[in-house]
């Protein structure tokens, strides 16, 4: 138990630390880094409460694919100067007091919602459903994930492809002018379009077209 | 006291894995050189040791004693850590491969998505060693390697979704002891080419080694990096190599099971099967290399995202059809 608790703590600290640190580096991709550092850092705290699956695909959604995608546009688009240039601008101290009041708010909502679960009267007891069902917390997601929130599963399937069609929508462009591989054309050539046999009279050559 | 006797068992335990695993990366990159020179009709490294087996040592060994560079424009703490990330990471995956139905460091419900999420965190120790080193070629060849690893970890990740429909399980002595009677490559065998061909894209290996194209980028994103950061990276490679070989083997090729349950076969341990599989399989990759010439980066792309990713979505409808069809859902 005092194992659990050392490794709780120290996941925690770690999470909590590099959260304050994603917004109080200056270099961006520190920013970053320490974003990475946090994301892993809660996905062991899932998986020290039971929670493999989400444990597992925290690190594979959040880390493995988002937080690259991160990384590339901090990369490409040189924030960390405009970060610079923002922080010290007269413009800045005008942001800080609607950041304040959004915090709080979140802050707020976090401890009611806390509160809310903690007190409340049916308290799904987490030891001792698996206990009683003895099947792991992959396949019990599974089963009320495919039953009762299918819809809402499904929903949010769609939502994220019209999320997709719309990015692509957003950042397709017909270029013009560009010359473009085609594997039908290249396979289909023919031996005829290609070569041509020409009769070359002496003394006069032979004018290629291009 | 009892955690301390628990900690030292898991700590031998895991000493007991890894001295193996690093011994067999160094033995496998003086295989990949014999054999790349086999079929270019040289002797390859023939010198140090019998057959030249210690040449990789020999090789550790003059990497150790060169002196480390570390740029004065680069960022150093990333620059260090970025070779450690790729080592570790290669070697932490090592945890959850059965070696038999016992012999396993971490019998884990969720082991299949374990590995899938060590190798998916492999890239960020090729984008940290490029970025870090604050140079051109480092940076285009980290961002080249970054885009090809994402794009080709969905196919795998796919076709892992494959196998797990015939499974039922993502534990990856379930996935083993399910192929008792048919090994999932006879089934699954355009998946199985697929997920070879995507290995070797996301091991940066030639015809896939973009990041590290010599004709282009020098040496990508391991320009910069000298002496035993280098070897780290180097060693950290072949070690992802063998793993993408093991997970190969297992998710197709049986694991630790014999090819027949009849009497010569079942005399040998389930060990030496894995090793052989993954043996088979890095032979492949090795093979590969010597023979085929490297992609062009338009073209890599578009057989990730154009024509593997398609390709192992219809067979996804495929398998969970055929199983829905014929009653053959695996459920416990």
């Amino acid at each position: 138990m005092i194992a659990h608790s050392i490794f709780f703590y120290t996941f925690s600290i770690i999470a909590i630390v590099s959260a304050i640190m994603v917004t109080a580096s200056k270099n961006t991709v520190h920013s970053v880094f320490f974003l990475i550092l946090d994301f892993i850092s809660i996905s062991c705290l899932f998986i020290m409460i039971g929670a493999e699956f989400l444990g597992m695909i925290m690190l594979i959604v959040y880390v493995g694919a988002v937080a690259v995608l991160f990384l590339f546009v901090v990369m490409m688009l040189n924030v960390a100067q405009q970060k610079n240039q923002w922080f010290s601008s007269e413009e800045s101290s005008k942001h800080i007091p609607v950041g304040l009041i959004i915090s709080t708010l979140i802050f707020v909502e976090l401890i009611i919602v806390v509160g809310g679960w903690k007190y409340k009267p049916d308290l799904f007891d987490i030891n001792n459903s698996i206990e009683i069902n003895n099947v792991s917390n992959t396949h019990s997601l599974g089963q009320v994930l495919y039953t009762d929130y299918i819809h809402i599963f499904q929903i949010s399937g769609m939502i994220l492809l019209v999320a997709m069609i719309g990015a692509i929508v957003l950042t397709f462009r017909k270029r013009v002018g560009v010359k473009t591989q085609s594997y039908i054309k290249q396979i289909s050539r023919e031996r005829s379009d290609g070569v041509s046999v020409v009769k070359v009279e002496s003394n006069k050559g032979v004018r290629i077209d291009d | 006291m009892e955690y301390l006797s628990i900690l030292f068992d898991q700590v031998y335990k895991i000493l007991f894995l890894l001295i193996p695993v690093l011994v067999s990366v160094a033995m496998v990159v003086w295989l990949d050189r014999r054999v790349w020179a086999f079929v270019q009709k040289r002797q390859g490294p023939n010198v140090v040791g019998p057959f030249g087996l210690l040449q990789t040592i020999a090789d550790a060994l003059k990497y150790i004693f060169k002196e480390i560079i570390i740029p004065s424009s680069s960022n150093k703490v990333i620059f260090i850590l970025a070779p450690i990330v790729t080592m570790t990471l290669a070697l932490i995956a090592w945890a959850v491969i059965p070696f038999s139905a016992t012999q396993v460091l971490a019998d884990i419900n969720v082991g299949i998505l374990y590995l899938f999420a060590v190798s998916s965190l492999g890239v960020y120790g090729i984008i940290m060693g490029g970025w870090a080193s604050n140079s051109k070629y480092p940076f285009l060849g980290a961002i080249r390697s970054a885009a090809q690893m994402v794009s080709y970890e969905v196919s795998i990740g796919v076709i892992i979704i494959n196998v797990l429909l015939c499974v039922g399980s993502l534990n990856l002595n379930d996935i083993v002891i399910a192929q008792q009677n048919l090994w999932f490559v006879i089934p699954l065998f355009p998946m199985f080419v697929i997920f070879f061909i995507s290995a070797l894209a996301e091991t940066n290996r030639p015809p896939f080694d973009l990041p590290e194209a010599e004709a282009e980028l020098v040496a990508g994103y391991q320009t910069e990096y000298s002496g035993m950061m280098y070897a780290m990276f180097w060693l950290g490679e072949y070690a992802n190599i063998l793993l993408m070989c093991a997970i190969g083997a297992i998710l197709f090729l049986g694991g630790w099971l014999s090819p027949l349950e009849i009497y010569p076969f079942t005399l040998v341990p389930g060990p030496v099967w894995l090793v052989l599989k993954i043996l088979l399989l890095f032979l492949l990759f090795a093979l590969v290399k010597a023979i085929v010439p490297r992609y062009r980066y338009d073209q890599l792309m578009k057989l990730g995202w154009k024509v593997f990713l398609p390709l192992s979505l219809i067979w996804v409808v495929l398998t969970a059809s055929y199983l829905f069809y014929f009653n053959l859902l695996p459920v416990n």
